[in-house]
């Protein structure tokens, strides 16, 4: 019986067979990180300057690397609990959000007040900001009926011109001086880190590791949607809650490192979909966030200390990731 | 036991169900039918915590839905929704997999393997547990989506119309199955079904819906009536008893009395 043949040729397959190919890859993609991290030190380094160059580098390294897990990383949890894998947190224009909060506190403290205030301190307080207001946007957006993609897709649009134009609209009602402030960061710069935040950035990533692994089989129900996670006794709104104030952070230490980078998030998290097909969160995450760094730390090594244009990473990044999302989009059409 | 007293639901301001009061004892297979609209969907998501209960009360063997902690109600009671799809790449084997979720928080054992296994097998999906979901037909996904809840392996499984999208070979195995189920493990099914006559087959009490109202709960051959099926559905239905079961001929308008003849 031809339905007989077809249980027989299926039955060989046994579920260990694409674990450990997904280990393996994940192990290539460790080793090649490193050997990115390694080029990001060492290429172009002119002889008798090692003194100089590997301290500087190290501390740009370390920033471009939390950059590179912070929005692999809110982009992953962004797809899972809002069950789409083509908006990001990046084109919903939440980096934008967090420029216009930037912005708004220069108008309201005045120039002066922030520069004098503690870096890592005016720091935190964005963070908290961000992750409220991140977390309110996003709950009154997702946690009511499943939304259209497209209607989404206009959302986060407007969202971004929207926090856009609020940001270039507060600096301009600021006097020119404070505009400086304001302006410094604006768009990605991938070269010029901004190295007075990196030890208060990597405390925060570093605390998002271990809840996130302990969390991580709950955002595997998550990704099934409300119905099926609720039904399954996943506490809903809590962990929705702890994924878009955990997005929050993550996009905020990005942005304030090195600005905004919209489809960054996209192109590594599908990156690391195609590589790990039907993979749980755990392994996924892992993938994407070492994908992130190759890319980054990869691609900045050769684009800065071989090719010796600046700063050209984020625009060939963006291109290309916008090419997925274009892709993603026109093939969503044609389902 | 399965208690619902004075349910009423609104959305926005409309009355969608209005004072809907019964108890089902536990065990066996409930069937649940009226027309489309009646509030048979919006019943079940109350039931399974899916909408918060606006007035009234329901509770699985005392148990309160409205109190329960989530994860508790996830060992005593499972729900199949009329409309299923997930975004997830998943295997069917995987999506089965999470059945179990309540039970092992992510780190499964033998025993919720061997239960996975059960479920695959009982819903004929053994043959295409390593495909993934979106390479299915409507109706194999329709049974990964019901081996899911079987899986969960609760006393209460709740099913929106799982019956969709089957062919008559697969609906009649899958109404089998549960009664199977129901008998040899005393578990109690809540089953949405539009076709009158898998209800008059496999249920051991139905529940008619109308309007947002209980209409009438009676055995099958109570229900299915040609007067209570007018009543219910607005149809004038002819129903034969063909071996001792009611048999509703519902798809085509009753013959008259006397044909014409030249
Ligand atoms: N989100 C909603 N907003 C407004 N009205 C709704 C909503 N969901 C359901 N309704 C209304 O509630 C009523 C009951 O819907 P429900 O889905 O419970 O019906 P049903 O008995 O399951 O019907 P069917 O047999 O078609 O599945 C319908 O009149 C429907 O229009
Ligand atoms: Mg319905």
């Amino acid at each position: 019986m031809p339905s007989d043949r077809f249980a027989q040729m299926a039955l060989p397959q046994t579920g260990q067979a694409p674990l450990d190919r997904a280990r393996a890859r994940v192990l290539i993609l460790g080793a090649l990180s490193l050997v990115a991290l390694g080029l990001f030190l060492t290429l172009g380094v002119p002889g008798g300057a090692w003194g100089f160059a590997l301290p500087f580098r190290a501390g740009k390294l370390v920033a471009l690397v939390l950059v590179a897990y912070a929005i692999a990383t809110s982009t992953q949890l962004f797809h899972a609990a809002t069950r789409n894998q083509i908006l990001t947190p990046a084109i919903m224009g939440f980096d934008a959000l967090y420029l216009m909060l930037q912005a708004g506190s220069v108008f309201f403290i005045g120039a002066m007040a922030t520069q004098d205030l503690d870096p890592i301190l005016k720091f935190s307080l964005e963070v908290i900001v961000m992750m409220v207001f991140s977390t309110g946007l996003f709950l009154w957006l997702f946690s009511t009926q499943a939304r259209d993609l497209y209607l989404l897709v206009l959302v986060g649009i407007i969202f971004g011109t929207l926090f856009r134009s609020l940001s270039s609209f507060i600096s301009r009602m600021i006097d020119p001086n404070d505009f400086v402030v304001v302006q410094g960061a604006t768009f990605a710069q991938f070269n010029t880190v901004n190295i007075d935040l990196l030890w208060i950035s990597l405390v925060l990533c570093a605390f998002t590791v271990p809840v996130l692994w302990l969390l991580r089989h709950q955002f595997d129900v998550l990704a099934l949607g409300r119905d099926t996670a609720i039904n399954l006794g996943l506490p809903y709104r809590r962990v929705m809650l702890i994924t878009f104030a955990t997005v929050g952070l993550l996009v905020s230490v990005s942005t304030a490192l090195v600005g905004p980078v919209t489809f960054f998030g996209l192109l590594v998290t599908h990156l690391a979909y195609r590589l790990l097909p039907g993979a749980r969160f755990g392994p996924t995450w892992i993938a994407a966030s070492l994908v992130a760094v190759i890319t980054l730390v990869g691609g900045q090594a050769v684009f800065e200390h071989v090719l010796g244009f600046k700063g050209t990473l984020s625009v060939v990044i963006d291109l290309l990731g916008g090419l997925v999302f274009l892709t993603l989009l026109l093939k969503g059409a044609q389902r | 036991m399965i208690q619902i007293s004075d349910v009423s639901h609104q959305i926005s301001g409309l009355p969608i169900l209005t004072d809907v009061t019964f108890t089902l004892p536990k065990g066996g297979i409930t069937a649940l039918i009226g027309p489309n609209g009646a509030g048979k969907s919006t019943l079940l998501s109350l039931m399974a915590r899916l909408s918060k209960v606006q007035t009234g009360a329901i509770s699985f063997d005392g148990a309160d839905v409205s109190t329960t902690p989530t994860q508790a109600l996830a060992k005593r009671l499972s729900i199949l929704r009329q409309d299923n799809s997930v975004s997830a790449r998943l295997t069917v084997e995987d999506l089965v997999g999470f059945g179990r979720y309540p039970h092992h928080k992510g780190r499964p054992n033998a025993e919720d393997h061997r239960l996975v296994q059960e479920a695959l097998a009982a819903m004929a999906l053994m043959p295409l547990r390593q495909r993934f979901l979106d390479e299915l037909s409507g109706g194999q996904r329709q049974r990964a989506f019901v081996a899911m809840v079987l899986a969960q392996d609760t006393d209460y499984v709740l099913l929106d119309e799982p019956l969709n999208y089957l062919d008559m070979k697969h609906a009649r195995q899958m109404m089998e199955r549960l009664r199977d189920t129901a008998r040899e493990q005393g578990k109690s099914f809540v089953i949405v079904i539009h076709d009158i006559n898998f209800a008059a087959a496999y249920a051991d009490r139905i529940v008619a819906l109308k309007n947002g109202r209980l209409h009438a709960v009676g055995t099958p051959k109570d229900i299915v009536t040609r007067p209570m099926l007018k009543q219910v559905f607005d149809l004038d239905i002819i129903v034969e008893n063909i071996r001792n079961l009611p048999v509703a001929i519902h798809q085509i308008a009753p013959f008259p009395e006397r044909q014409e003849h030249p």
